[in-house]
Protein backbone atom coordinates (compact mmCIF):
# COMPACT_ATOMS: atom_id res chain seq x y z
CA UNK A 1 0.00 0.00 0.00
CA UNK A 2 3.08 2.24 0.07
CA UNK A 3 2.74 3.50 3.63
CA UNK A 4 6.01 4.59 5.26
CA UNK A 5 6.59 2.86 8.58
CA UNK A 6 9.21 1.74 11.11
CA UNK A 7 9.40 -1.52 13.01
CA UNK A 8 10.41 -0.90 16.60
CA UNK A 9 11.44 -4.41 17.52
CA UNK A 10 8.65 -4.99 20.05
CA UNK A 11 6.33 -6.46 17.49
CA UNK A 12 4.93 -2.99 16.91
CA UNK A 13 4.81 -0.85 13.80
CA UNK A 14 4.92 2.94 13.75
CA UNK A 15 3.30 4.64 10.78
CA UNK A 16 4.90 7.97 9.79
CA UNK A 17 1.88 9.96 8.75
CA UNK A 18 -1.79 10.25 9.66
CA UNK A 19 -3.89 7.85 7.55
CA UNK A 20 -7.24 8.81 6.08
CA UNK A 21 -10.19 6.83 7.45
CA UNK A 22 -10.45 5.02 4.09
CA UNK A 23 -6.76 4.05 4.16
CA UNK A 24 -7.08 2.89 7.74
CA UNK A 25 -10.11 0.77 6.83
CA UNK A 26 -8.29 -0.76 3.84
CA UNK A 27 -5.20 -1.49 5.94
CA UNK A 28 -7.33 -3.01 8.70
CA UNK A 29 -9.05 -5.23 6.14
CA UNK A 30 -5.76 -6.51 4.76
CA UNK A 31 -4.24 -7.09 8.18
CA UNK A 32 -7.39 -8.74 9.48
CA UNK A 33 -6.81 -11.40 6.86
CA UNK A 34 -3.62 -12.32 8.78
CA UNK A 35 -5.30 -12.18 12.17
CA UNK A 36 -3.67 -8.83 12.98
CA UNK A 37 -5.62 -5.94 14.43
CA UNK A 38 -4.76 -2.28 14.50
CA UNK A 39 -4.35 -0.59 17.85
CA UNK A 40 -4.64 3.09 17.06
CA UNK A 41 -4.82 4.46 20.52
CA UNK A 42 -1.85 4.49 22.97
CA UNK A 43 -4.11 3.31 25.78
CA UNK A 44 -5.12 0.26 23.77
CA UNK A 45 -1.44 -0.41 23.02
CA UNK A 46 -0.72 -0.44 26.73
CA UNK A 47 -3.73 -2.70 27.36
CA UNK A 48 -2.38 -5.09 24.75
CA UNK A 49 1.04 -5.02 26.46
CA UNK A 50 -0.61 -5.88 29.76
CA UNK A 51 -2.34 -8.84 28.13
CA UNK A 52 0.85 -10.01 26.42
CA UNK A 53 2.84 -9.71 29.65
CA UNK A 54 0.26 -11.76 31.54
CA UNK A 55 0.35 -14.43 28.84
CA UNK A 56 4.12 -14.55 28.88
CA UNK A 57 4.07 -14.86 32.62
CA UNK A 58 1.55 -17.69 32.71
CA UNK A 59 3.38 -19.66 30.06
CA UNK A 60 6.83 -19.32 31.56
CA UNK A 61 7.62 -21.72 34.38
CA UNK A 62 10.33 -19.46 35.79
CA UNK A 63 7.89 -16.59 36.25
CA UNK A 64 5.24 -18.76 37.83
CA UNK A 65 5.84 -17.60 41.36
CA UNK A 66 5.99 -13.85 40.79
CA UNK A 67 3.11 -11.69 41.92
CA UNK A 68 1.19 -10.51 38.88
CA UNK A 69 0.94 -6.93 40.13
CA UNK A 70 4.66 -6.45 40.80
CA UNK A 71 5.68 -8.24 37.62
CA UNK A 72 3.39 -6.02 35.52
CA UNK A 73 4.56 -2.76 37.07
CA UNK A 74 8.24 -3.86 36.76
CA UNK A 75 7.88 -4.81 33.14
CA UNK A 76 5.72 -1.96 31.96
CA UNK A 77 7.10 0.78 34.23
CA UNK A 78 3.76 2.08 35.42
CA UNK A 79 2.22 1.76 38.85
CA UNK A 80 -0.12 -1.19 39.19
CA UNK A 81 -2.95 1.17 40.18
CA UNK A 82 -2.55 3.04 36.90
CA UNK A 83 -2.44 -0.16 34.83
CA UNK A 84 -5.38 -1.57 36.69
CA UNK A 85 -7.60 1.49 36.14
CA UNK A 86 -6.68 1.74 32.50
CA UNK A 87 -7.38 -1.94 31.94
CA UNK A 88 -10.79 -1.88 33.60
CA UNK A 89 -11.79 1.20 31.67
CA UNK A 90 -10.81 -0.29 28.33
CA UNK A 91 -11.91 -3.92 28.55
CA UNK A 92 -14.98 -4.30 30.78
CA UNK A 93 -12.89 -6.54 33.02
CA UNK A 94 -10.34 -6.16 35.81
CA UNK A 95 -6.77 -7.42 35.43
CA UNK A 96 -7.52 -10.01 38.13
CA UNK A 97 -10.49 -11.33 36.15
CA UNK A 98 -8.45 -11.40 33.00
CA UNK A 99 -5.72 -13.43 34.72
CA UNK A 100 -8.32 -15.95 35.92
CA UNK A 101 -9.83 -16.16 32.44
CA UNK A 102 -6.38 -16.73 30.92
CA UNK A 103 -5.38 -19.31 33.51
CA UNK A 104 -8.61 -21.22 32.98
CA UNK A 105 -8.12 -20.89 29.24
CA UNK A 106 -4.62 -22.30 29.53
CA UNK A 107 -6.00 -25.13 31.67
CA UNK A 108 -8.55 -25.81 28.90
CA UNK A 109 -5.78 -26.07 26.30
CA UNK A 110 -3.83 -28.47 28.48
CA UNK A 111 -6.95 -30.56 29.14
CA UNK A 112 -7.83 -30.53 25.43
CA UNK A 113 -4.35 -31.73 24.49
CA UNK A 114 -5.07 -34.85 26.54
CA UNK A 115 -1.47 -35.17 27.73
CA UNK A 116 -1.74 -33.80 31.24
CA UNK A 117 -3.39 -34.89 34.47
CA UNK A 118 -5.32 -32.33 36.50
CA UNK A 119 -2.63 -32.55 39.18
CA UNK A 120 0.04 -31.56 36.66
CA UNK A 121 -2.12 -28.75 35.32
CA UNK A 122 -2.86 -27.40 38.80
CA UNK A 123 0.86 -27.39 39.62
CA UNK A 124 1.89 -25.78 36.38
CA UNK A 125 -0.67 -23.00 36.74
CA UNK A 126 0.29 -22.38 40.34
CA UNK A 127 -2.96 -23.50 41.99
CA UNK A 128 -2.52 -24.76 45.52
CA UNK A 129 -4.50 -27.94 44.75
CA UNK A 130 -6.61 -29.73 42.14
CA UNK A 131 -9.67 -28.70 44.16
CA UNK A 132 -8.70 -25.03 43.82
CA UNK A 133 -8.22 -25.42 40.06
CA UNK A 134 -11.53 -27.28 39.68
CA UNK A 135 -13.31 -24.64 41.71
CA UNK A 136 -12.03 -21.73 39.68
CA UNK A 137 -12.66 -23.66 36.47
CA UNK A 138 -16.25 -24.35 37.47
CA UNK A 139 -16.81 -20.78 38.59
CA UNK A 140 -15.49 -19.38 35.32
CA UNK A 141 -17.02 -21.83 32.84
CA UNK A 142 -19.96 -23.36 34.74
CA UNK A 143 -18.49 -26.78 34.00
CA UNK A 144 -16.15 -29.04 35.91
CA UNK A 145 -12.84 -29.89 34.17
CA UNK A 146 -14.05 -33.50 33.82
CA UNK A 147 -17.29 -32.45 32.13
CA UNK A 148 -15.39 -30.08 29.85
CA UNK A 149 -13.08 -32.91 28.86
CA UNK A 150 -16.05 -35.19 28.12
CA UNK A 151 -17.77 -32.60 25.91
CA UNK A 152 -14.60 -32.07 23.85
CA UNK A 153 -14.18 -35.82 23.52
CA UNK A 154 -17.78 -36.23 22.33
CA UNK A 155 -17.43 -33.35 19.88
CA UNK A 156 -14.49 -35.12 18.31
CA UNK A 157 -16.42 -38.40 18.00
CA UNK A 158 -19.40 -36.46 16.66
CA UNK A 159 -17.29 -34.86 13.94
CA UNK A 160 -15.86 -38.20 12.88
CA UNK A 161 -19.38 -39.61 12.52
CA UNK A 162 -20.71 -36.59 10.61
CA UNK A 163 -18.01 -35.15 8.39
CA UNK A 164 -18.85 -31.57 7.43
CA UNK B 1 -15.02 -8.83 13.30
CA UNK B 2 -13.22 -6.72 15.80
CA UNK B 3 -11.18 -3.58 15.33
CA UNK B 4 -10.18 -2.01 18.58
CA UNK B 5 -9.24 1.46 17.35
CA UNK B 6 -10.60 3.31 20.30
CA UNK B 7 -11.31 0.87 23.07
CA UNK B 8 -14.30 -0.79 24.57
CA UNK B 9 -16.52 2.24 24.86
CA UNK B 10 -16.80 2.77 21.13
CA UNK B 11 -17.34 -0.83 20.18
CA UNK B 12 -20.73 -2.25 19.48
CA UNK B 13 -21.50 -5.94 19.70
CA UNK B 14 -24.05 -7.22 17.20
CA UNK B 15 -26.42 -9.57 18.97
CA UNK B 16 -29.24 -11.66 17.56
CA UNK B 17 -31.97 -13.35 19.59
CA UNK B 18 -34.37 -16.03 18.33
CA UNK B 19 -37.13 -16.65 20.86
CA UNK B 20 -40.79 -17.37 20.26
CA UNK B 21 -42.34 -15.77 23.37
CA UNK B 22 -42.91 -12.05 23.00
CA UNK B 23 -42.71 -11.17 26.71
CA UNK B 24 -39.39 -12.96 27.01
CA UNK B 25 -38.05 -11.10 24.01
CA UNK B 26 -39.00 -7.80 25.61
CA UNK B 27 -37.39 -8.72 28.95
CA UNK B 28 -34.27 -9.72 27.12
CA UNK B 29 -34.21 -6.47 25.20
CA UNK B 30 -34.71 -4.42 28.35
CA UNK B 31 -31.97 -6.33 30.18
CA UNK B 32 -29.44 -5.93 27.39
CA UNK B 33 -30.17 -2.20 27.14
CA UNK B 34 -29.28 -1.74 30.80
CA UNK B 35 -25.86 -3.31 30.39
CA UNK B 36 -22.82 -1.10 30.07
CA UNK B 37 -21.46 -2.92 27.02
CA UNK B 38 -22.88 -1.37 23.88
CA UNK B 39 -24.96 -3.67 21.72
CA UNK B 40 -27.21 -3.69 18.70
CA UNK B 41 -29.97 -6.26 19.11
CA UNK B 42 -32.03 -7.93 16.38
CA UNK B 43 -34.86 -10.29 17.33
CA UNK B 44 -36.62 -13.11 15.50
CA UNK B 45 -39.73 -15.13 16.39
CA UNK B 46 -38.48 -18.52 15.34
CA UNK B 47 -35.53 -20.43 13.96
CA UNK B 48 -36.58 -20.19 10.33
CA UNK B 49 -36.68 -16.38 10.43
CA UNK B 50 -33.20 -16.39 11.93
CA UNK B 51 -31.79 -18.77 9.30
CA UNK B 52 -33.41 -16.73 6.49
CA UNK B 53 -31.77 -13.61 7.89
CA UNK B 54 -28.33 -15.27 8.15
CA UNK B 55 -28.61 -16.53 4.57
CA UNK B 56 -29.18 -13.07 3.10
CA UNK B 57 -26.21 -11.72 1.20
CA UNK B 58 -26.10 -8.28 2.79
CA UNK B 59 -26.37 -9.55 6.38
CA UNK B 60 -23.61 -8.40 8.71
CA UNK B 61 -22.72 -11.51 10.69
CA UNK B 62 -23.64 -11.14 14.36
CA UNK B 63 -20.99 -11.48 17.07
CA UNK B 64 -23.29 -13.59 19.17
CA UNK B 65 -26.56 -15.48 18.58
CA UNK B 66 -28.93 -16.34 21.41
CA UNK B 67 -31.13 -19.33 20.54
CA UNK B 68 -34.15 -20.74 22.32
CA UNK B 69 -34.36 -24.52 22.07
CA UNK B 70 -38.13 -24.90 21.77
CA UNK B 71 -39.31 -22.76 18.90
CA UNK B 72 -41.99 -23.37 16.30
CA UNK B 73 -41.14 -23.97 12.63
CA UNK B 74 -37.46 -24.58 13.31
CA UNK B 75 -36.02 -25.46 16.72
CA UNK B 76 -32.86 -24.04 18.24
CA UNK B 77 -31.14 -27.39 17.90
CA UNK B 78 -31.84 -27.48 14.14
CA UNK B 79 -30.48 -23.94 13.81
CA UNK B 80 -27.40 -24.84 15.83
CA UNK B 81 -26.65 -27.80 13.56
CA UNK B 82 -27.20 -25.77 10.39
CA UNK B 83 -25.02 -22.92 11.60
CA UNK B 84 -22.19 -25.22 12.65
CA UNK B 85 -22.49 -27.09 9.35
CA UNK B 86 -21.99 -23.90 7.36
CA UNK B 87 -18.34 -22.82 6.99
CA UNK B 88 -19.37 -19.19 6.50
CA UNK B 89 -21.07 -19.12 9.90
CA UNK B 90 -18.81 -21.39 11.88
CA UNK B 91 -16.98 -18.57 13.68
CA UNK B 92 -20.15 -17.05 15.17
CA UNK B 93 -20.57 -17.57 18.90
CA UNK B 94 -23.79 -19.33 19.85
CA UNK B 95 -25.52 -19.06 23.20
CA UNK B 96 -28.45 -21.35 23.99
CA UNK B 97 -31.03 -19.48 26.06
CA UNK B 98 -33.53 -21.96 27.45
CA UNK B 99 -35.73 -22.93 30.37
CA UNK B 100 -34.53 -26.52 30.13
CA UNK B 101 -32.00 -27.56 32.76
CA UNK B 102 -31.82 -31.13 31.58
CA UNK B 103 -28.18 -32.21 31.72
CA UNK B 104 -28.74 -34.11 28.52
CA UNK B 105 -29.98 -31.02 26.60
CA UNK B 106 -27.06 -29.04 27.91
CA UNK B 107 -24.47 -31.59 26.93
CA UNK B 108 -26.12 -32.19 23.52
CA UNK B 109 -26.00 -28.51 22.61
CA UNK B 110 -22.35 -28.21 23.65
CA UNK B 111 -21.45 -31.33 21.69
CA UNK B 112 -23.21 -29.86 18.64
CA UNK B 113 -21.13 -26.71 18.87
CA UNK B 114 -22.87 -24.27 21.23
CA UNK B 115 -20.45 -22.03 23.16
CA UNK B 116 -22.75 -20.90 25.94
CA UNK B 117 -25.70 -22.42 27.74
CA UNK B 118 -27.75 -19.86 29.64
CA UNK B 119 -30.55 -21.17 31.80
CA UNK B 120 -33.38 -18.70 31.80
CA UNK B 121 -33.14 -17.05 35.25
CA UNK B 122 -36.30 -16.60 37.31
CA UNK B 123 -35.97 -12.86 37.81
CA UNK B 124 -35.04 -9.81 35.84
CA UNK B 125 -31.96 -8.80 37.84
CA UNK B 126 -30.43 -12.22 37.44
CA UNK B 127 -31.20 -12.13 33.73
CA UNK B 128 -29.37 -8.83 33.40
CA UNK B 129 -26.39 -10.13 35.39
CA UNK B 130 -26.21 -13.31 33.35
CA UNK B 131 -26.36 -11.50 30.02
CA UNK B 132 -23.71 -9.06 31.26
CA UNK B 133 -21.43 -11.96 32.15
CA UNK B 134 -21.98 -13.64 28.78
CA UNK B 135 -21.21 -10.42 26.90
CA UNK B 136 -18.16 -9.67 29.01
CA UNK B 137 -16.60 -13.07 28.42
CA UNK B 138 -17.63 -13.07 24.79
CA UNK B 139 -15.93 -9.70 24.43
CA UNK B 140 -12.69 -11.14 25.83
CA UNK B 141 -12.84 -13.93 23.29
CA UNK B 142 -13.21 -11.37 20.52
CA UNK B 143 -10.35 -9.16 21.56
CA UNK B 144 -7.84 -11.58 23.06
CA UNK B 145 -7.37 -14.25 20.41
CA UNK B 146 -8.64 -16.97 22.74
CA UNK B 147 -9.31 -20.32 21.08
CA UNK B 148 -13.03 -20.48 20.32
CA UNK B 149 -13.03 -24.27 20.13
CA UNK B 150 -12.49 -24.23 23.87
CA UNK B 151 -15.12 -21.59 24.57
CA UNK B 152 -17.73 -23.33 26.72
CA UNK B 153 -19.70 -21.46 29.35
CA UNK B 154 -22.65 -22.58 31.38
CA UNK B 155 -24.70 -20.13 33.44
Amino acid sequence: MGIAHTLNGLGEVEIHRELSPEELEALADRLHHYGIQILGNPKMVLVQRIKDTIDRMLRNDNLRLYKISSYLSDQLEYSYAHLSNLFSEATHSSIENFVILRKVNYAKELIASGNHSLTEIAYRLNYSSVAHLSNQFKKTTGLTPTKFQRILQKRREHRIQQPL
Amino acid sequence: MNRAYHGAKDQILNIVLAYDDEDDRLFFQEAIEEIEIRTRLLMFHNGQELMDYLAKEDTVLPDLIFLDLNMPVKTGMQCLKEIRGNPALRQVCIAIYSTSCSERDIEDTFVNGANIYLNKPNNFNKLRESIAKVLQINWQYHTSSLNKDNFLLRL
